[in-house]
């Protein structure tokens, strides 16, 4: 469907875009989904951390990122629990309050918690909803072939909802749409590494989020316009330390929290919605496509807590990460609650500590709104940086 | 041999039996760590002792140690311990009481636990893969994550034959072929696939009786508590799995069930209650907790428990000794599927169980440390009460940790719960007293009328 969701920001200058950029992330309406369905179209609806969006795209459907939001779970609470991580409990209650409506839910089994989310979701709505099985065993050389089937499963499933066969040009045409867009958004994390000065940690942030809501073809249109404009900016150097932000691959920190943090730090790379950054180069369009998106998945792609693959250590990537950006310290956070953050945790802090790396420890929750505290620690933790 | 001497041998069997072999398991560890020998360590859902066995290595099974530090009262101290290394209070108390023995040399309550040489794990649990990585970055050791996919959604289990089964069976066969491939290398030890056709044969028997046994708690009364005897027959279903004692554990122990179920020998509970319990127990306090439904009469003669802690073995899948590799991925991932099921779609199975097994009541126990317990349980419940009325209660607490642990509270719950019962009770003897009234009312006017 060729719509356009997005318009507020055509036209106007650099702050302008990013301020109705900002407007639109925190629109708890959902106006692109709203306007995507009002015109027909349908919506899957995918969980944390990664999915495989080409496959829902080359169907004609919205593929929307489920990740929470900073909304009393008025309705799920009674779904769940008490010892839960938010964003659980807020993605179920963006659906049951109707803030967004899908015609198919996918989680996956990344934590003990999102894997009772398939089954949760089913219960309480008429939808399809299902777990896409990503292999937990990274390392097996049958792993490859057997996501490229499991892909081939949920392409049937979504073939049944958009009511039509995906074809393997339709899956081309969406590899290469997908690949623009990983390639500007590698384009914008090299700015926040080479000039972080130019684009601030909470105005990067929005620009990746909005991929997670609105089709491809708009979200490359607006990177396109911005990136040359903000690599433009007059913006002088200031005395910040460089960071690197480690815990945000699941539940997402409230953005003031970034904009926060980035007050004392430019903060040259993180885990942010990585997800939406996982395979990081292009996949190829020769042979079968499921096939080659799944030995991105495998073979060509980031890291996260909630993969274990034997060729990726987290705390050895998290210092290559570091190493990488040239950056002085790490801020190291937990969604509440988040096992797999929390667990990992350990594992960075002591690698860090081996390696001589300061460090800056938090936990956060995506309804946070006082960060006094919060701000007055890492201040003093820069400054111990800046004046050592 | 007189009735009362069969009973003296038979009634209260298993659980003897259950406890020399836990007993000897143990020492068997202790013996291994004391002599500085190899080990796997593995856990419930899903152990693969069927392929360990073969290469002759002793399994550690972390959940059970840790389970018994709660038992025996000392969890807290462990806990304690890795917290102070860097653990958040709001992870899995069992991950952070092993990392405690692992940081005091696998000093246990109940002996030493022997250093891993390789680690096996499947995703039926997360948890397990992060818990895996700790000893990897403790011991540089080989960790082998067995994959094993789930159900992708609520009654769409696929089968043999099936395109999407034999996908999933295909990559689960190919992993046990590096798993064997694996424990060669960690071994020194050839494959030898009669001494795996042995393994699986145990097993076979294994299965075979604990789907009876559990089959035989429809009894009323029922047979055996399925909280308390139930973890003891856990205990050697997932540490004597693949060995022959284990075997002919359940073998003898079908054989007291039947013997109990024949003269109506119940638990040692008036049964006045019959209820199934979901989730894992309340360890911390773990006679206590279960005295608190007994002391009203209520006996747990079902749990899922039972189900997941057993890695499916509820199932009864035989493997199929000719084409032992194909049978083994086979039943592999078909039981390791149901266990993950009895956690994530266990309302459908509760709704099968309530007229099977004559429930009362059923008490879900969520507890902090595990969301793959836990996290869907109170949506669960709602499905549940939704399709039947029948009465359940929802306690909160933890396996391991004794500060989320309230009893009071949870005597408060429990009461209340019971007292609900209770009315219901009479409210239904009433209403049959009533019926019952009016239709030899209705009969007598009947004759009345005819005559």
């Amino acid at each position: 469907m060729d719509l356009r969701t997005f318009e507020a920001w055509r036209g106007k200058p650099l702050e302008e875009v990013l301020y109705e950029c900002r407007e639109l992330l925190e629109d708890m309406t959902f106006p692109t989904v709203r306007r995507w369905r009002e015109a027909g179209g349908k919506v899957v609806g995918h969980f944390q951390v990664y999915f495989p969006e080409e496959i829902v795209h080359a169907a004609g459907i919205l593929p929307f990122k489920v990740c929470g939001a900073p909304i009393e779970a008025f309705q799920a609470d009674s779904r769940f629990g008490s010892y839960l991580c938010s964003i659980l409990k807020t993605s179920l209650e963006l659906a049951l309050s109707k803030r967004v409506e899908f015609d198919m839910f996918v989680t996956h089994p990344i934590c003990d918690a999102a894997r009772n989310l398939g089954a949760v979701w089913g219960r309480n709505f008429p939808y399809p909803c299902q777990i896409l099985y990503l292999p937990q065993n990274a390392n097996s050389p049958a792993a490859v072939t057997y996501l490229r089937n499991e892909y081939a499963r949920l392409q049937r499933s979504i073939e049944s909802i958009a009511g039509r066969p995906v074809t393997e040009d339709d899956l081309r045409r969406s590899l290469a749409m997908y690949n623009r867009n990983r390639t500007l958004l590698r384009e914008l994390y090299a700015l926040k590494r080479t000039t972080p000065w130019l684009v601030s940690a909470d105005e990067a942030y929005v620009l990746v989020a909005l991929g997670g809501l609105m089709p491809p073809e708009e979200h490359n249109e607006l990177l396109e316009t911005v990136l040359p404009q903000i690599a433009a900016r007059p913006n002088k150097k200031q005395d910040k330390i460089r960071v690197v932000f480690e815990g945000g691959f699941c539940e997402q920190p409230p953005l003031d929290l970034i904009r926060a943090i980035a007050r004392f730090c430019y903060v040259v790379d993180d885990d942010l919605l990585i997800g939406l950054r996982w395979i990081l180069n292009d996949v190829p369009f020769e042979g079968d496509p499921l096939l080659n998106l799944a030995l991105a998945y495998l073979e060509n792609s980031s890291y996260s807590p909630v993969q274990h693959d034997l060729r990726k250590p987290k705390e050895k990537m998290l210092i290559e990460r570091i190493r990488n950006s040239q950056a002085d310290a790490a801020i190291l956070t937990a969604a509440k609650m988040c096992e797999p953050g929390l667990e990992e945790q350990v594992a960075y802090l002591h690698a860090l500590d081996k390696e001589g790396i300061p460090y800056f420890i938090s936990e956060f929750e995506e309804k946070m709104t006082s960060f006094d505290h919060l701000e007055i620690q890492l201040e003093t933790f820069v400054e111990n940086i800046l004046f050592s | 041999m007189s009735d009362g001497q069969s009973q003296d041998g038979i009634v209260g069997r298993g659980n003897r039996e259950g406890a020399d072999l836990f007993r000897q398991w143990f020492s068997e560890l202790n013996r291994t760590a004391e002599q500085g020998g190899p080990s796997a360590y593995v856990f419930v859902m899903g152990s693969m002792c069927e392929i360990l066995r073969t290469f002759d290595l002793p399994v550690v099974f972390p959940e059970i140690n840790s389970l018994q530090m709660a038992v025996r009262r000392v969890a807290h101290e462990y806990l304690n311990q890795a917290e102070d290394y860097g653990y958040s209070p709001d992870i899995c108390g069992y991950v952070k009481a092993d990392v405690a023995v692992q940081l005091r040399g696998g000093e246990h309550p109940m002996g030493r636990i022997p250093k891993p040489s390789i680690a096996v794990l499947t995703n039926a649990c997360n948890t397990y893969i992060k818990w895996a990585e700790i000893w990897e970055r403790m011991y540089h050791i080989p960790v082998f994550t067995l994959d094993i996919p789930g159900t992708r959604a609520a009654g769409t289990q696929t089968w043999k034959g099936d395109p999407d089964f034999e996908n999933d069976r295909r990559y689960v066969q190919a992993q046990i072929s590096e798993l064997i491939s694996l424990c060669e290398r960690v071994t020194g030890i050839r494959f030898d696939i009669d001494r795996l056709r042995e393994t699986m044969s145990c097993v076979n028997e294994m299965s075979r009786g604990w789907k009876q046994v559990l089959e035989f708690n429809k009894s009323r009364p029922s047979l055996f508590n399925a909280l308390t005897d139930g973890t003891i027959y856990l205990g050697v279903a997932n540490s004597f799995r693949g060995a022959p004692e284990g075997g002919r554990y359940f073998t003898n122990l079908v054989d007291e069930m039947a013997y109990k179920a024949a003269r109506s020998i119940g638990t040692l509970t008036e049964e006045k209650y019959r209820l199934t319990f979901i989730g894992v127990p309340c360890y911390p306090i773990f006679r206590r907790f279960n005295e608190l439904f007994t002391e009203w009469g209520g006996t747990f003669v079902h749990s899922t428990y039972l189900w997941f802690a057993s890695g499916g073995a509820n199932l009864g899948f035989e493997y199929d000794l000719a084409r032992p590799l194909e049978s083994l991925a086979e039943g592999v991932l078909i039981s390791v599927r149901d266990a993950m099921d009895s956690m994530f779609y266990q309302d459908r199975a509760i709704l099968e169980m309530v007229d099977a097994f004559h429930l009362d009541g059923v008490v879900y126990h969520p507890i902090k440390s595990c969301r793959t317990t836990s996290t869907g349980m109170a949506d669960n419940r709602r499905s549940v009460m939704a399709a039947r009325d029948i009465p359940s209660l929802f306690i909160e607490s933890d396996m391991m940790d004794r500060r989320v642990v309230g009893e009071a509270q949870m005597k408060n719950r429990i009461d209340a719960f019971f007292e609900g019962l209770a009315s219901r009770k009479r409210q239904e003897a009433t209403a049959q007293g009533a019926e019952e009234f009016q239709g030899r009312e209705e009969r007598t006017n009947g004759l009345h009328r005819r005559s």
